[in-house]
């Protein structure tokens, strides 16, 4: 894949004061390049509950965002665990193992995964104990 | 609806920015939440047109509101945002608005004023 714009962000564990700030910026940069509000709005909403899910439920993690020639934005969200022990019920709407501290923050509703799906026109999960990885894709009409 | 008109609907009181400009704006449904899943999940579409009415008053919410395009928070239940909260606001130039009335009192008041749901 030959990529037009390529960044890479890092996501702490338990930091709930700046949980959004690296979506924030992904909507802004892919703004700029002129993704529509429509499409960037699906993107705004998959990357903020991946981040979140990296802060509340991963070791925290990494987060890189690509843009293809043909303005497809590939967005990956890779933790270094403690993964998810079984997948099929972590993508059912309504499932979670959210702490206290997260459901206090708003989350928890075991929405997130199932929401990401439905926005995204691919995704891919891949998780062991060693970690998770979510890659989602964006195809814009151009 | 005017904001203006909602803000008296609900004797609510601005926490940010509260110019001419941001009562005169109108707006046509209502998505009342503590989960910002949900918030995530159900606004689609009018996010221009759409009061984001919660319970939920930290800086989760805004971020929220950023990734969905929604301009207008009403926080319930005589909450208020923390200054850096409401300076994040400000920074996202959203409106946000604090009413003493709780979740299910405020929703009525709105409801009956023919403000309605995101679906319709
Ligand atoms: N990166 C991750 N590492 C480990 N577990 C995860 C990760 N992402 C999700 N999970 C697990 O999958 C469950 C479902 O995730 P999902 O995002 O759908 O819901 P949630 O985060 O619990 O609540 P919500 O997203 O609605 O706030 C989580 O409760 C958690 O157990
Ligand atoms: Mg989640």
């Amino acid at each position: 894949m030959d990529s037009i714009l390529h960044k890479e962000y890092t996501v702490v564990q338990d930091d709930y004061v700046n949980a959004g700030k690296v979506s924030s910026d992904i909507k802004s940069t892919l703004s700029e390049i002129g993704i529509s509000p429509k499409v960037l709005r699906k993107i705004a909403v998959a990357s903020y509950e991946s981040e979140i899910n990296l802060i509340i439920h991963a070791y925290g993690g990494k987060v890189f965002l690509d843009v293809g020639e043909d303005g497809a934005v590939y967005l990956v969200f890779k933790d270094p665990g403690p993964g998810i022990p079984d997948l099929e019920k972590a993508l059912t709407p309504g499932w979670s193992t959210a702490s206290e501290k997260a459901r206090g923050m708003g989350f928890g509703a075991g929405m997130g995964l199932p929401n990401i799906q439905r926005v995204s026109d691919d995704f891919h999960i891949e998780s062991s104990p060693e970690g998770t990885t979510l890659s989602l894709v964006f195809r814009s009409p151009v | 609806m005017r904001a203006k008109e909602i803000a008296d609907a609900l004797h609510a009181v601005p926490l940010t920015l509260w110019e001419e400009e941001h009562q005169n704006h109108e707006y046509k449904n209502v998505f009342a939440t503590d989960l910002m899943s949900d918030a995530l999940a159900m606004i689609q579409d009018e996010e221009e047109s759409t009061v984001l009415l919660t319970g939920l008053c930290n800086t989760q919410t805004l971020r929220t509101a950023e990734m969905l395009d929604v301009r207008f928070i009403v926080f319930v239940r005589g909450k208020f945002l923390l200054d850096d909260a409401i300076e994040m606001a400000k920074n996202m130039g959203i409106v946000c608005l604090a009413t003493d009335y709780t979740m299910y009192d405020a929703c009525g008041r709105l409801y009956l004023k023919g403000l309605t749901g995101i679906y319709g």
